[in-house]
């Protein structure tokens, strides 16, 4: 187990550099350079003024020097300060962000395993009955709808329409003011709509990837040697079958990750709910190099974290992987 | 081999039964007659103003409405569907031939160059998807040619390990032994002997991806990073509509319904070619 642990720790080395490779070329793409954005607006600007400019940015040095000064930086989450006029480290700026994301994705994954793992199973026993195809529509519609588009005629239907439920922030005016009681009812109203929104968007891949996964585990022998012991069918599927088809989910768990937090910036900016997804909004439309930057490190640091955990997961559940025979 | 007329039989058979795939082509046919024909069937100029006419609802004349600046939804709609096919099938091009080129080398030649690729690909697979398009994005200025460039970029990794795993099996088949034998070089192997049999799978995601660079164009459109006005696309329409929610629901309600069944007819399609390939589904 712990060998396993360690192997996957220092495959995390190549992943690391490859991340930041990436994303040193992505930064290079731009056009013009950090010094351009204070000298334009400077006509009187001497060239000699922009080579000591240049020279303070570090940008007269070869590229690998650049790339070796910045992935130092990185290291310390030194990620620049904003071009924003508040003009703040982004790291500050992030770091208060991320736990609004983070837990309205917690809350979201796991209102989605609740649902999609009743579903995908019910779906695989009950194979072809009138329930299955139902669900087969509800998941095809699931991966047409866009988000964005769903979330518009809810908050029009309960928003507006209605006037049952808030539709942007996280609190009313003046909720501080409120009870421990009523304040969590202030938020939990405005959180409905968001994580259910959230929550239905990746619900049908999940749901779909239960029941395949499920269907090919109750096509195994054993499963026809349980049902030939003459076990009842309740647990044939629920101990034989279910805990089987639950391993490659954990899998997906850990690639759902990127999905999720991508998909936050587009029900974060319509909810106007200030986590990341909003803050890298307002930095892409801002041009906010330093600020983009930091959080697509961030961001792909996140998944790698929860693909770690997902190994973890996976090697604690699979017996094969845990006694090092896998 | 693709080419085999027992495989089209076979295949077509199979697809054929399948009456949901069958309606989303015939769905995706008449999109591409509808933008095709799009200056014959619309009533209106897509950039036509009526300031007397602002917001106004679906009626005979305008059959979903007008905008803000009384342009004709139904006209817009139209159009915008010329958008999202081509940056649909432009950003599945880039994402096949990429994917497609990474997996045959990585699965062919193996050993060292297959684990750069591959690690490549897990790099790859660590960015969120939608955070790494708008970085780029950020850089590059919001145009088409650009997000289907950058669709197209950021979605080719599952095609390469799809791609990769069928090579790997082929490779070692009698036919492509024989080829070796017969002193064919790689790039004919490859590209003559492996490429052929490996595309069917290739087939179903290219119809999944479809959907999927519709969807993504039509999100950035929304976020006003993607196609920009005054060219209609599904996703900036629906901006507009966003912003003008408490007064005219018609100009969020039907760009979204195109969004909607164009996608799904993809994904309907898609599915429809892999139970086609399956050969544990026939019976």
């Amino acid at each position: 187990m712990i060998t396993y642990l360690l192997k996957r720790l220092v495959m995390l080395v190549p992943l690391l550099v490859g991340i930041s490779l990436v994303t040193f070329t992505v930064i290079h793409l731009a056009p013009g350079e950090p010094v351009e954005m204070q000298t334009s607006l400077n006509p009187k600007i001497s060239a000699a003024a922009r080579e000591r400019m240049r020279e303070f940015y570090g940008l007269d040095k070869p590229l690998y020097v650049q790339y070796l000064s910045w992935l130092k930086r990185m290291a310390k989450l030194d990620f620049g300060r904003s071009f924003a006029p508040d003009g703040r480290p982004v790291i500050e700026k992030i770091r208060e962000r991320i736990p609004v994301t983070l837990s309205l994705n917690v809350i979201s994954l796991v209102l989605e395993m609740g649902l999609a793992i009743p579903i995908g199973v019910l779906a695989a026993v009950r194979r072809n009955s009138r329930l299955d195809r139902a669900i087969t529509v509800f998941v095809f519609l699931g991966f047409a709808v866009p988000t964005f588009w769903l979330a518009l005629l809810l908050m029009y239907l309960f928003g507006v329409q209605l006037g049952w439920l808030p539709v942007s922030g996280l609190h009313s005016l003046g909720s501080d003011r409120l009870g421990l009681l009523a304040w969590s009812w202030d938020l939990a109203k405005h959180l409905l709509l968001p994580v259910s929104i959230a929550t239905f968007g990746s619900l049908a891949g999940m749901s779909r990837y239960m029941r395949a996964t499920m269907l090919e585990v109750l096509n195994q022998d054993y499963i026809t040697t349980a049902r030939a012991k003459g076990l009842s069918e309740r647990v044939v599927i629920w101990r034989h079958a279910f805990r089987n088809a639950l391993l490659p989910l954990i899998t997906l768990l850990g690639f759902s990750l990127p999905g999720l937090i991508g998909g936050s910036v587009i029900f974060e900016t319509i909810f106007a709910i200030p986590g990341m997804g909003q803050l890298f909004y307002q930095g892409v439309m801002g041009r906010d190099y330093p600020l983009v930057m930091g959080i697509l490190v961030i961001g792909a640091g996140l998944t790698l974290i929860g693909n770690l955990l997902a190994d973890v997961g996976y090697a604690l559940a699979d017996p094969r992987i845990r006694h090092g025979r896998g | 081999m693709l080419k085999d007329s027992y495989f089209h039989e076979v295949f077509w058979k199979q697809f054929r039964r399948n009456r949901l795939a069958l309606a989303a082509c015939g769905i995706i046919v008449f999109l591409f007659l509808l933008s095709l024909f799009a200056p014959f069937v619309t009533p209106c100029k897509p950039d036509a103003l009526d300031l007397y006419h602002v917001l106004m609802p679906p009626s005979a004349a305008h059959w979903f409405g007008t905008d803000e600046l009384g342009r004709d939804v139904f006209t817009r709609v139209v159009y915008g569907a010329r958008i999202s096919l081509k940056v649909g099938f432009v950003a599945v091009g880039i994402s096949i031939a990429v994917g497609t080129l990474v997996g045959l080398l990585a699965g062919y030649y193996g050993g060292v160059v297959d684990s750069l690729l591959m690690r490549f690909v897990d790099i790859m697979l660590c960015f969120p998807t939608f955070f790494l398009i708008l970085a780029v994005i950020t850089i590059l200025e919001p145009s088409i040619w650009n997000i289907m460039a950058v669709i197209g970029l950021t979605s080719w990794m599952g095609v390469a390990r799809l791609v990769r795993a069928e090579v790997l099996s082929l490779r070692e088949r009698d036919f492509v032994l024989a080829a070796r034998a017969l002193g064919a070089s790689d790039a004919r192997i490859i590209f003559r002997h492996i490429l052929p049999n490996a595309l069917s799978p290739v087939l179903v995601s290219a119809s999944l991806g479809v959907a999927g660079a519709i969807l993504t164009e039509s999100a950035l459109s929304f976020l006003g990073i993607g196609v920009q006005p005054p060219t209609p696309s599904w996703g900036n329409i629906l901006t507009s509509g966003k912003d003008y929610i408490e007064f005219a629901w018609w100009l969020s309600l039907y760009p979204g319904l195109a969004i909607l069944v164009t996608v799904l007819a993809y994904n309907l399609v898609g599915e429809g070619i892999r139970d086609a390939l399956d050969p544990r589904i026939r019976e």
